[in-house]
């Protein structure tokens, strides 16, 4: 009975340093894929037509003006001088240089990279809050018309493709009411009522897509708990169906729900080129585009990296969260 | 009179030399060097009195971080568009593509291979400092080296010496007599800007506006430049240069009212934008085609009887209305477009004849032959024209395989590497520079490398020419080896469609390129 008290506290101890334990070694793998990612772009951006000199002269590129822009630009390296060079320079904190905008990459990155966040956290704002109501809404009222009808809502919402969301929307909303505008422009000097108007058709449009991916996973989290027998218990107990759902089934939920925000987050970066070319929204990911059209490997790098570091930093929250949440993962 | 010989080689600038003022065939006044126009002192089209002040959005197609305020390198619209809000160049073009003076006061050769600019006194820069000649000499000369990577360093070859006569005259001595320097001179690249300028971070030009943002990929910003040289201009107060390379979303944010002026409508949208009642079109009679390139260094697209029938299978007038819903001019197999001055309107027009196109296809053998036939979004409406090519190929009993590749890395990869590939051939501001870049049996962009040693004779002797009539024959004669013998096929000369918002007054088409040649700036003003 005594060694069984005092092995209590301990065991919690050994649970968090398990849990922390996990939580490194899964960083040193994310690492591991950043560096794989690394060479993988490379190595297959180098497999496109033409290079950074040939595209920069475009339809003018001769031979005797492409070799002279690839021997400044150091192009005509072999790829691995060029790829260890870059690392090299990864690991000093240098991002490189971009030849085609002339212009350090991290100055570039830092212009657009806010842009990309702001865009994307407003997006999460408003969707994460929406979806987890529909999606619990569904699940307890499953089978129910309102849940019928949420259903046909959210498998429209993941069916229709985002850039005919958004041209329906510039279309009522800016051509024909001209209620909003059509084009997102970033000013720094904008009112609270122009950023907000600048962003509604971007963010709505973002956000019709991942409320119903996230919604729909939060409902089968949650119809899956609601099946379980300790749920049943609680109701026989005479627990009140709020109480049931905020307290015993959500807990429970917590992984699987995680899971699906940070799969639907980690799209809203790289993800989000329709709705940054439709609303000509200066964010990340046009500017990949725009590194692999242009092939200024040193941008184009530095996005890949950006947009498979966050995604797999969502990944991991959603994990460390799921093991926190339960705790016989955290005992592991 | 001689030693004035490119003023007086046109009539338009010649009577215009001296005065302040002069109309051009348009209806329309523009400035001339040699005057001091007073204050308001300019008339438009009607009896409208442009207006000042207002700020004005325009967007352009493509934008990105290869935007660069460096006119050397300027190779898209919005580039265009951007270093004329800022700089200046030394002539500029008018309605017809003729070069009217700008900077310069004067321009004068008595041999057209040696040549004297006379800059005008009362110009500076937006940091306060004055034009001198060691600008102008700074601004040609670097596009010659290498590190420039200028976009005209072919062109640019040609001046053998570039150096300052005193402080407002600069020498311009050329390899060979040249009499369409004027032109050449007018061209976005040879815009003029400081000495010494190396860093492009920011613009310090002569120009109507002064950048105050540049954000490549993102946007420009210009403001009114309140010395500018031409008293009374520019109108606005503020452009901001965008770009939205999506074409509904351009037409959209015009229509919903973000943004004033946009060039590339997709003749698809002009209907839209016609109906609004609040915006219009503007079609701009260009020399841009796409035509289709027969390699004559390979088989079998070198037979003389292939290309013969492959110029005779195209369907121009289907071409113009299903492709361009008549927003095109129909072309005649050589580059020259009808409104140019040097087009020569005796050859007759080339129809569609299937009949012709299956004899000729015959005598080369080629009956039931599979070909491959490259297209792509990269030369616009490429991918059509080869479908139409294919359908009519199929009547005749040739099989056209159509290979539709990417845009991207089009131009390196595919163009020209094939015997039968699609180009795309923006306007070009002299017959000279197309038939020199395009069709010289020696030039790297020659496209189907053809061959022809008495065009290449022809040409030479027709840039050095100074009699204008004598100069149209021989450019006459050019187009008519071009349209009998040489490898390309061009069915359709494409239309430049800009829309604007109607109270945007004061734009007119100069046939170099959409938004008034992007030489908008200081000639448009907002009637709001």
């Amino acid at each position: 009975m005594a060694s069984i008290v005092t092995n209590a506290p301990e065991r919690r101890a050994s649970g968090w340093t398990a849990a922390l334990r996990l939580i490194l070694v899964r960083i040193g793998y994310a690492l591991l894929t950043l560096l794989l990612v690394s060479i993988v772009v490379f190595v297959i951006s180098g497999l496109l037509p033409g290079d950074a000199a040939q595209e920069m002269l475009g339809q003018s590129a001769t031979p005797a003006a492409v070799a002279a822009l690839r021997h400044e630009y150091g192009l005509d390296l072999p790829a691995h001088v060029r790829y260890l060079s870059w690392i090299k320079g990864i690991f000093g904190g240098d991002a490189g240089h971009s030849i085609v905008a002339n212009m350090p990459v991290s100055e570039i990155i830092a212009d657009r990279l806010p842009n990309s966040l702001v865009l994307a956290g407003l997006t999460t704002a408003v969707a994460v809050p929406l979806a987890l109501l529909i999606g619990i809404l569904s699940a307890v009222k499953r089978g129910s018309k309102t849940d019928r009808a949420l259903n046909v809502a959210t498998l429209s919402m993941v069916a229709v493709p985002e850039f005919l969301v958004a041209t329906l929307a510039v279309l009522i909303f800016a051509v024909h009411l001209r209620l909003l505008p059509s084009i997102a422009m970033v000013s720094k000097d904008a009112t609270w009522g122009q950023f907000l108007r600048s962003y509604a058709l971007p963010v709505m449009s973002l956000a019709m897509v991942v409320i119903a991916q996230m919604a729909r996973m939060t409902r089968a989290a949650v119809i899956d708990q609601l099946n379980k027998p300790y749920v049943e218990m609680a109701a026989l107990k005479g627990v009140r169906p709020r109480r049931i759902v905020l307290y015993h089934v959500l807990p429970n939920a917590v992984g699987p729900i995680a899971n699906a925000i940070a799969l639907s987050l980690s799209y809203l970066l790289g993800g989000a080129i329709i709705v940054e070319t439709i609303f000509n929204y200066p964010g990340l990911a046009s500017l990949m585009v725009n590194a692999v059209t242009s092939r200024d490997m040193a941008l184009l790098q530095t996005c890949a990296m950006i947009f498979c570091g966050a995604y797999l930093l969502l990944v991991l929250i959603a994990d460390v969260v799921a093991i926190l949440a339960n705790p016989r993962l955290r005992a592991q | 009179m001689a030693q004035k010989l490119t003023i007086s080689r046109r009539e338009l600038v010649g009577g215009a030399l001296g005065a302040g003022l002069a109309a051009t065939a348009g209806g329309l006044l523009l400035w001339k060097g040699g005057g001091k126009p007073a204050n308001h002192a300019f008339v438009m089209r009607g009896d409208q009195q442009p207006r000042y002040g207002g700020r004005i959005r325009v967007s352009s197609i493509a934008s990105s971080t290869a935007d660069t305020l460096d006119p050397a390198k300027g190779s898209l619209s919005t580039d265009y568009a951007r270093h004329n809000m800022v700089y200046n160049g030394l002539t500029r073009y008018d309605g017809l593509l003729n070069a009217q003076l700008e900077l310069a006061e004067a321009l004068e050769s008595s041999d057209r291979q040696l040549w004297r600019v006379k800059l005008r006194k009362d110009v500076a820069f937006h940091d306060g400092k004055p034009l001198t000649s060691a600008d102008v000499v700074y601004s040609l000369l670097r596009h010659k080296l290498p590190e420039t990577a200028s976009k005209v360093k072919t062109i640019a070859d040609q001046f053998a010496e570039v150096r300052a006569d005193g402080a407002d005259e600069v020498l311009i001595r050329l390899t060979g007599p040249n009499a369409d320097l004027p032109e050449i001179l007018a061209q976005t690249q040879f815009l003029i800007i400081r000495d010494g300028t190396k860093n492009f971070h920011a613009a310090n030009g002569t120009g109507p506006y002064r950048c105050t943002v540049f954000q490549p990929g993102v946007r420009t910003v210009g403001v009114r430049n309140p010395h500018y040289w031409k008293h009374g201009r520019p109108f606005l107060d503020e452009i901001e240069l965008i770009a939205i390379p999506d074409e509904v979303s351009r037409v959209n944010a015009l229509l919903s009212g973000d943004v004033h002026l946009v060039n590339a409508v997709d003749p698809r949208s002009t209907k839209r934008i016609k109906e609004s009642g609040t915006h219009a079109v503007t079609e701009t009679q260009s020399g841009l085609y796409t035509d289709l390139v027969m390699q004559q260094g390979m088989l079998p697209t070198s037979n003389p009887h292939f290309v013969l029938a492959m110029k005779y299978l195209l369907d121009r007038e289907l071409i113009r209305r299903a492709l361009f819903r008549n927003y095109a001019v129909i072309a005649n197999d050589h580059p020259i477009p009808p409104n140019h001055r040097y087009f020569n309107s005796e050859i007759p027009q080339r129809q569609y004849d299937p009949d012709r196109a299956k004899y000729h296809i015959r005598q080369a053998g080629l009956t039931g032959a599979r070909l491959p036939m490259f297209a792509s979004p990269a030369a616009e409406a490429s991918v059509d024209m080869a479908s139409v090519v294919q359908e009519y190929g199929s009547r005749i009993g040739v099989n056209f395989a159509v290979n539709r590749v990417p845009s991207d890395g089009y131009w390196s990869a595919h163009w020209m590497k094939h015997p039968l590939t699609f180009g795309n051939i923006n306007p070009r501001p002299t017959a000279d520079l197309l038939f020199s870049l395009f069709f010289k049996s020696d030039a790297e962009w020659n496209e189907a490398h053809w061959n022809n040693p008495q065009f290449d004779r022809l040409l030479v002797e027709a840039r050095g020419e100074a009699d204008e009539a004598r100069r149209k024959q021989l450019y006459g004669e050019m187009q008519q080896l071009v349209h009998d013998q040489a490898g390309v096929a061009i069915p359709v000369f494409i239309s430049l469609i800009d829309g604007h918002d109607l109270r945007l007054k004061g734009l007119h088409p100069i046939p170099i390129g959409g938004l008034m040649g992007y030489m908008f700036a200081d000639q448009v003003w907002w009637d709001g």
